[in-house]
């Protein structure tokens, strides 16, 4: 299995990736990647660049240098929308919602522009995907009235709608009780059971040890260490940069 | 498993809907029946419902506030002021004038789609004033003076008011129709996204460059050929007055009362600004007081405009382009 992993071609992958805002350097060399129907997790201190590194892959802006590829296909010089168009969807952070518009109408013009889909099997797709991600009830409502739970719900169903093969999810867990916990991690488990690609950054470790099979740890814009999960907690510089502490 | 469906119109809609249609059969047999003064006031008032359903089309559902429509509205005029001159037929040439308007638009979008919010808005009107500038320098403008359109004195004044009356009606509707349908298109909900957050925007595949553009020249269209309607009723074509600003000031006037990003609102923000100017447009100075009152009083306290007020008591927005699900 682990051999099949190393032949195989990586469904993304970014390769020596640098990002800097004027004299300001956030991302160093960054060589990243994720095999088909993986969960990958990212953790890393606030200011770690995990992000940017989302931002990066997902085309919001253009790296100073490096590539990234998407199934083989290299993305240098594709927008946003058109990797998303090419199966790589993201979350935000920060939930960013058509506030103009309401629940259904963001995960339908989702399905129509990421995915293509015509009006009536956008339809079907936006109120399958709301019932999946537990939003259903709340479909005719304005988006601007959603909480903050249902808001991070609403992205996940958004990027979802756009039928992806590889999903960027960023910090989605922040703030939901265990109960709500369990019910994302069965989803994100329910995804890649689809054959899709999971890239997940998350502070809850637990929750994110629950569902990825490797884990990625980014310190000061540069990868400290990736691996097998446990060792790479167990890292001595991981220890000292993301828990502040490091083992005698 | 039965597919989900989306709401059809609701009763209340399609009986507005059947108001409108029979108000615009009223409309078509009103020059046989009403006087020369009326039919001139009604041209005018189509042509504000056409700048008021444009700019909110641009503005309020794409999210792009510019104050430089009058460069279209002007290039219309202007446009039907060159081609008439070169033998062509007056009332065709209103289209091509329009159409020709849209060109200009097409590839100022490449320059001015890079810019947003304020910068947007700056540019506009900056664009605006240099297509004036340059315009005043075609010898058939003479500068501040102006030119006529004369072909048209050929025409007998009933059979061109006539003929005006009926292209104005017909524009209007064909443009508020035209407006509907393409906000139920996908293009509607994507210029929708972009407004709301347009980096969100892309992040679901919305192509959001061609998107604005195509909504940004639409509107340059229906502006320019608002423009040539209004220049062919005035006859007179003066750079300060087809170009000014005070058009973009209408238009953000007409679309803040009745009701930003909704679909009836500029119709009835037109009818508001009409009325207006027909009661007390004879203060002068006091007439211009009152309307900057009145539009602070709205966006202070209304921002929603005449539209907010049912939404405030609770009721379904008229004519809402909102997508319901059927639960």
């Amino acid at each position: 299995m682990m051999m099949q992993a190393m032949t195989a071609e990586p469904m993304l992958r970014a390769s020596g990736v640098n990002k800097s805002y004027g004299a300001l350097k956030v991302l160093f060399d960054v060589d990243f990647h994720a095999m088909p129907g993986e969960a990958v997790g990212i953790v890393g201190p606030n200011g770690a660049g995990k992000t940017t590194l989302f931002g990066a892959l997902a085309g919001s802006f253009p790296v100073s240098s490096g590539s990234i590829h998407l199934a083989g296909e290299n993305l240098s010089g594709t927008s946003a929308a058109e990797r998303c168009r090419l199966g790589l969807a993201r979350t935000h952070q920060v939930p960013r919602p058509f506030l103009g518009m309401s629940v259904f109408e963001n995960v339908h013009v989702a399905a129509r522009s990421g995915a293509g889909m015509d009006q009536a099997t956008a339809t079907d797709e936006a109120a399958e995907i709301l019932r999946r991600t537990g939003l259903l009830a709340l479909a005719n409502r304005s988006a601007a009235s959603l909480g903050l739970l249902d808001r991070k719900r609403l992205e996940v169903a958004r990027a979802l709608a756009t039928r992806p093969s590889v999903i960027l999810l960023d910090e989605i867990g922040g703030g939901l009780t265990e109960a709500e916990l369990g019910a994302l991690i069965d989803l994100i488990r329910s995804l890649q059971a689809d054959g899709m690609t999971v890239v997940w950054i998350e502070h809850i470790l637990h929750a994110l040890l629950r569902v990825v099979t490797r884990l990625v740890c980014m310190a000061e814009g540069r990868i400290l260490a990736q691996g097998d999960p446990r060792d790479v907690m167990a890292h001595p510089q991981v220890q000292r940069a993301y828990l502040g502490s490091s083992p005698e | 498993m039965t597919p989900a469906q989306v709401l059809p119109m609701n009763t209340k809609d399609r009986r507005l809907v059947g108001l409108a249609c029979l108000a615009v059969l009223g409309l078509a047999t009103l020059p046989w029946l009403g006087s020369a003064l009326i039919v001139d006031k009604l041209i005018y008032l189509f042509i504000l419902v056409m700048f008021a359903v444009m700019w909110n089309l641009l503005a309020g559902y794409a999210g792009l506030v510019s104050v430089g429509q009058q460069a279209f509205i002007g290039l219309g005029g202007y446009a039907l002021i060159r081609l008439v001159d070169a033998g062509l037929p007056p009332f065709v040439m209103i289209f091509v004038a329009a159409i020709g308007a849209g060109a200009v638009a097409w590839l100022l979008s490449w320059f001015v789609l890079r810019m947003k919010a304020g910068e947007f808005a700056i540019a506009t009107w900056v664009i605006a004033e240099t297509i004036r500038s340059l315009v005043m320098f075609d010898p058939i403008v003479q500068g501040e003076t102006g030119t006529s359109l004369l072909a048209l004195n050929a025409y007998d004044p009933d059979l061109r008011r006539l003929v005006l009356y009926l292209l104005a009606l017909a524009s209007m509707v064909v443009m508020v129709w035209g407006t509907w349908v393409l906000l139920q298109r996908r293009i509607g909900a994507e210029s929708q996204a972009i407004r709301d957050d347009e980096d969100a925007a892309a992040s679901v595949g919305i192509s959001t460059f061609r998107v604005k553009q195509r909504i940004y020249v639409i509107a340059a269209i229906g502006c320019a050929l608002a423009g040539a309607l209004w220049l062919a009723s005035a006859i007179t074509f003066q750079p300060r007055t087809s170009f000014g600003v005070q058009w973009s000031v209408f238009m953000l006037f007409m679309v803040l009362v009745g009701g930003i990003g909704t679909f009836i609102g500029p119709i009835l923000g037109a009818l508001v600004f009409f009325g207006l100017q027909e009661l007390f447009g004879d203060f002068g100075a006091w007439y211009l007081a009152g309307v900057g009152g009145l539009a602070i009083f709205f966006a202070l306290y209304l921002p929603n405009g005449i539209v907010g007020l049912w939404l405030d008591r609770g009721k379904d927005e008229p004519l809402s382009l909102r997508k319901r699900l059927r639960m």
